[in-house]
């Protein structure tokens, strides 16, 4: 094959793959490494180093998830990629004027941060009370359940039937764990967010 | 000196207290190194000797059993101690604790990536959802034709039920059972690593058998008779029997599979293009 005609071949796939991760196919985002392997070819990982390379400018990424939580020592072989599923991601971070634009308040910002933090630091399952009892510290108790559903609703924790919280797919696919930690352990003590000082009431995400 | 009868006894209650108490770290309720094992190990073959009922040696198997899975519990503990992911919970909670919301909010910040997605319409879709719209029958149409003739109300046997095929003519879960028998010979006599091709399994003669062996099959794998493999890739399913029913694990997520049972799929197994 020429270089002209395996450009143009490379191109297409690529504008394939930004169909089939931009928009939603099932009800959660993202698309399993098997449907992309099947749609656009046993390439499809250089198609997708490809897009994340062009999606660099636009401060996005294309994001891995494994299957098992965490990613492969090693590179991931096909059979791994094929099992996992990819999103687009933002690849910086926002500022908090701008999570406030995007429809998230301070409070319930902080309550997830609360939230994941904790159950990581437990192993990744923490009891539903004892998140409450931490969140409650800090926000009114009406609506600490409240908050907890809708990080639950969101896919950010999940909760089995003996009320236990653990990760859910959208953290494994938002935040990166280990910094969150690292973050949190090396913070300092600060009141006023960075980029702006005033109030934070915003509309919620869903109109809540 | 105690008899032996009070040796069973008191053997049995303590295998008993072994099982609630590894129970209880397994439900994550208490820390999974409160449990001495050797100290139970040294107990549990102290009585092992006196044992001589099945009963009793149901109740050593079980104490065991949920040894192994303390243990398990106990190496993943400190699995996860040596990955930089583990921080002292008691400092994180200290710092989640201090910190302001703001200094929570900055430091989640830093570490979220949002997930992008895009919604919207295309022509094409709406070309699509307006062809639809202008074949579809006014609703008045449509219930008239579900409208049911009025029938007298009237008794049936179960007898007459089974001739229209409302009912079968077992007990459901004693026709559930036949067919896995069927299917652990099945599996036996024609598949290969405990499990066969799902649509060998169902198909059947005629589409009818067919459809009522998929809806049985069903059955099967939801009440851990049986589960399917599947290989999305190579558009491959196979079923595989279990050689006692499974209890469902109550923190693991069910998955509704669907297979299409189609006429066009039926009969893409009878020629044998379902391989």
């Amino acid at each position: 094959m020429s270089v002209g005609k395996r450009k143009g071949v490379y191109a297409s796939k690529m504008k394939r793959a930004t169909h089939m991760l931009f928009y939603r196919r099932h009800q959660k985002p993202g698309v399993k490494g098997w449907e992309l392997h099947k749609a656009l070819g046993a390439d499809y990982p250089k198609v997708l180093d490809i897009l994340d390379d062009y999606l660099k400018s636009l401060d996005l990424q294309v994001k891995t998830v494994f299957e098992e939580e965490k990613a492969p020592a090693a590179k991931p072989s096909l059979e791994e990629l094929d099992k996992a599923r990819f999103y687009i991601t933002l690849r910086g971070d926002l500022t908090p004027k701008e999570a406030k634009m995007i429809g998230w308040r301070i409070d319930d910002l902080a309550g997830l941060a609360v939230a994941i933090a904790y159950v990581i630091s437990k192993k990744g399952q923490a009891p539903r009370k004892e998140v409450e009892k931490l969140l409650g510290e800090k926000l009114p108790n009406w609506k600490v359940g409240l908050n907890i559903d809708r990080y639950i609703r969101y896919g950010y924790l999940q909760q089995d039937d003996k009320e236990q919280l653990y990760l859910d797919w959208r953290t494994r696919a938002e935040v990166d764990e280990k910094a969150l930690i690292d973050l949190l352990l090396s913070s300092e003590k600060q009141t006023t967010l960075p980029a702006e000082e005033e109030s934070e009431e915003v509309e919620d995400k869903d109109g809540e | 000196m105690q008899s032996q009868k009070e040796v069973k006894k008191l053997g049995r209650e303590k295998l008993q207290r072994i099982i609630e108490m590894c129970t209880a770290i397994e439900g994550h309720t208490v820390d999974p190194f409160t449990l001495d094992v050797e100290d139970i190990i040294r107990m549990v073959k102290e009585y092992f000797p006196s044992w001589e009922q099945p009963e009793d040696f149901n109740l050593d198997a079980e104490a065991i059993h949920h040894l192994a899975s303390v243990i398990k519990l106990q190496s993943e503990w400190v699995k996860h101690r040596s990955t930089s992911l583990y921080t002292d919970p008691f400092l994180l909670e200290e710092k989640i604790t201090q910190a302001s919301k703001e200094e929570m909010v900055n430091v989640l910040l830093k570490a979220w990536h949002p997930l992008v997605e895009l919604e919207q319409i295309s022509i094409h879709s709406l070309a699509t959802a307006m062809r639809y719209w202008e074949q579809l029958v006014p609703l008045e149409e449509r219930w008239r034709e579900l409208l049911a003739p009025e029938v007298a109300v009237g008794t049936a046997t179960r007898e007459e039920l089974v001739k229209q095929r409302v009912l079968g003519d077992k007990a459901f879960s004693e026709e559930l059972e036949c067919y896995w028998r069927e299917l652990k010979q099945q599996v036996q006599a024609k598949g290969q690593g405990g499990r066969m091709r799902y649509w060998d399994f169902v198909g059947a003669e005629t589409y009818e058998d067919t459809v009522q062996r998929a809806f049985l099959a069903s059955f099967l794998i939801t009440y851990g008779y049986a589960t399917l493999e599947i290989y999305p890739l190579e558009e491959e399913i196979f079923i595989k029997p279990f050689d006692e029913p499974v209890a469902k694990i109550a923190a693991q997520q069910s998955v509704s599979v669907p297979i299409a049972v189609t006429v066009e799929n039926w009969q893409k197994w009878k020629r044998g293009e379902m391989q």
